[in-house]
């Protein structure tokens, strides 16, 4: 067995397990460094590809960002130390069922299909990336680009006017 | 047993139904949306995976992973400001507890 494969099945065990953990831990703030060391699991997996720009841009975007949000609004909302509430052990039983079955078949499909295609390619140079990001011509990603630019701009100024503090409440 | 697409798919499917899993037993809504962005990584997953192994060359499932990275970021900060306001208003950020718009 190759190495890199066996560094697969070890990337690829971290994240299951770790993935496993955040949605079953009964404490929220364990689930959420469950959550980071899967986030990691799956940069792993990106430089496992060679895609090292997508890894980092997992990195600095998921375990830097959303992660550290999550833990912020974990501090904000809860008393360290309580658990959470057991869930009900029939919903816990059918949406496992449900997530099995659909897990099966897709696992069918993909097992009884063969996927054609050219040959792997591992060359990907950030300079290509910023390239096609601002090519305005056939084929080019500027306009996604400022539609999500536009969009981050409309997250943030939403962000603001949703969490923040009525004014009635000085009167 | 030699890694390729099929071994990637798999993981990645797993992923995404943990996901739809705890996304279906937590009523925590920050758990809630912790599930949510294990679906969102393995749809990424998903689309790093093919495009190295059936689209080299092109970057199409490259940029689809940015923007779905850039989109998530901005969703995970929305959904963040509206539980700390619903906590806020309901003294819980349990999904069972929010019903004021139940009849």
């Amino acid at each position: 067995m190759e190495a890199s494969n066996i560094i697969f099945y070890l990337l690829g065990a971290l994240i299951l397990a770790c993935g496993v953990l955040a949605v079953t831990s009964r404490q929220i703030f364990r689930a959420a460094i469950y959550l980071l060391f899967c986030m990691m699991g799956v940069a792993g997996l990106y430089f496992w590809m060679q895609y090292e720009f997508i890894a980092a841009v997992q990195i600095v975007v998921y375990v830097g960002g959303i992660v550290v949000l999550i833990i912020f609004s974990i501090f904000l909302t809860h008393r360290v130390g309580n658990d959470l509430a057991e869930p009900e052990r029939k919903r816990t039983l059918f949406a496992g069922l449900a997530s099995l079955f659909a897990f099966l078949l897709f696992w069918s499909v993909i097992k009884r299909n063969e996927f054609f295609g050219e040959q792997p390619s591992g060359e990907l140079s950030v300079r290509r990336i910023g390239e096609e990001m601002l090519n305005y011509k056939q084929g080019g990603f500027v306009l996604p680009f400022e539609v999500v630019s536009i969009l981050l701009l409309a997250a943030m100024i939403g962000c603001i006017v949703i969490a923040m503090r009525a004014q009635t409440e000085k009167n | 047993m030699e890694v390729g697409l099929t071994q990637i798919l798999l993981l990645s499917t797993a992923l995404f139904f943990i996901g739809v899993y705890g996304f279906l037993t937590r009523r925590n809504m920050i758990t809630m949306l912790m599930a949510v962005e294990l679906m969102l990584n393995a749809v990424n997953i998903n689309f790093i995976a093919f495009n190295k192994y059936l689209w080299g060359g092109k970057l199409d499932g490259v940029f689809f992973t940015i923007f779905i990275i850039a989109i998530a970021a901005a969703e995970a900060a929305v959904a963040i400001a509206i539980v700390i306001n619903i906590y806020r208003n309901f003294g819980s950020i349990d999904a069972e507890d929010a019903d004021s718009l139940k009849l």
